[in-house]
């Protein structure tokens, strides 16, 4: 069977390698996407969306509809991960650990006199991996809130140089699972709750399509953000630009909530008590 | 670019693809697709396309990494075949 398998990849990569040679060669100025759009958006894209990143404008605005099925793509892996793995109800561990924060003496608790939360002196600790490292916390702990406002610059700043609502979202959701690594679940999850995973990946979503229900709205097609020029009171290539920008923080959000959502269902088995 | 820097990144590419897929241990094996992920990112930026380059550092290295980590931490770190 592994004989086989070998054998069909072996004569799929060939015929793979065989057909790559009747592409247009890298950067050819005669090839069909050289000479049909590509310098409609090189020529035009400037003066049309006033967004001088081509990809930002290509992506979110020209392909709106592309990028709008894959915020949805991700928003359904977020879903269907929770409905997966999430195990509503009690915690299976039967006893709990806790430590004492001063002296750094660990005692057990039986699960039916547990105690809640962060108890005074003491803390809760993961039973399987317990690290206690004070320069690991103490160093994610002041570079959290940096990476968090790259994120917000990558996002923001999508227009004009590389980045946008997927890369800007996933800094963010990276910034909190740092979080969660560098101390526990519990500590991520007492920031963004699982609730808010699930509202802001949906609310994400909604800004998407809701801009481009709007437009519809307003009297032009799905997606064309020229209609909004008359709620923002621009002209029409500047409302196009601001339309990005909305698309934009949707997309950011809705990434962020499914890749936090994603990750707290994977690492605690789904009942979100103990993770990585 | 140079082309010598292009071959090594090349080498590196398929190197860590056939590792990956090789390796037994599978926690070496999240940590190769993150080595592959990173090596693509540097082909993507040495085509100039930042954009491309710049989902597949923060998507493909980072947080697909922390994803496969994750899952191999709460599974099992042997395959079976």
């Amino acid at each position: 069977m592994k004989f086989l398998g070998i054998i069909v990849v072996v004569i799929t990569g060939a015929l793979l390698v065989y057909t790559t040679g009747d592409f247009p060669s890298w950067s050819d100025p005669a090839s069909p996407a050289s000479t049909h759009v590509s310098p409609h958006y090189i020529e035009k894209g400037m003066h049309e969306t006033a967004a001088p990143n081509i990809v930002t404008a290509v992506l979110a605005d020209y392909r709106g509809f592309d990028t709008l099925f894959e915020t949805t793509v991700v928003f359904c892996a977020g879903v269907v991960c929770f409905f997966l793995l999430r195990i509503p109800g009690r915690s299976p561990f039967t006893e709990c650990q806790y430590r004492h924060k001063a002296t750094g003496i660990t005692v057990r608790v039986k699960h039916d006199r547990k105690m809640s939360g962060s108890f005074g002196e003491f803390e809760r600790i993961d039973t399987l991996w317990t690290p206690h490292d004070l320069i690991i916390q103490t160093a994610c702990r002041i570079l959290i809130p940096f990476i968090q406002l790259f994120a917000l610059y990558v996002i923001a700043h999508g227009h004009h140089s590389p980045g946008g609502g997927f890369q800007g979202g996933v800094i963010l959701g990276a910034s909190i699972i740092l979080l969660a690594i560098s101390h526990d679940l519990r500590t991520a999850l007492d920031r963004l709750g699982e609730k808010a995973h699930a509202i802001l990946c949906s609310v994400g979503v909604l800004l998407y399509a809701g801009t481009g229900a709007l437009c519809m709205v307003l009297g032009l097609n799905f997606l064309d953000y020229g209609a909004l020029a008359r709620i923002l009171h621009v002209d029409p290539v500047m409302a196009r630009s601001h339309g990005i920008l909305v698309v934009e923080v949707g997309v950011g959000l809705a990434v962020m909530a499914a890749l936090i959502w994603i990750y707290s269902n994977v690492s605690s088995r789904g009942n979100y008590d103990e993770g990585l | 670019m140079l082309w010598q820097l292009d071959l090594v990144i090349l080498t590196l590419v398929v190197a860590t693809a056939i590792g990956a897929v090789a390796i037994k241990d599978l926690l070496g094996s999240a940590i190769l697709f993150g080595a592959y992920s990173f090596m693509m990112c540097l082909l993507w930026a040495i085509m100039g396309a930042v954009d491309v380059a710049f989902t597949e550092a923060s998507v493909g290295a980072g947080a697909s990494t922390v994803f496969f980590v994750a899952a191999v931490f709460r599974t099992t770190r042997r395959t079976k075949d």
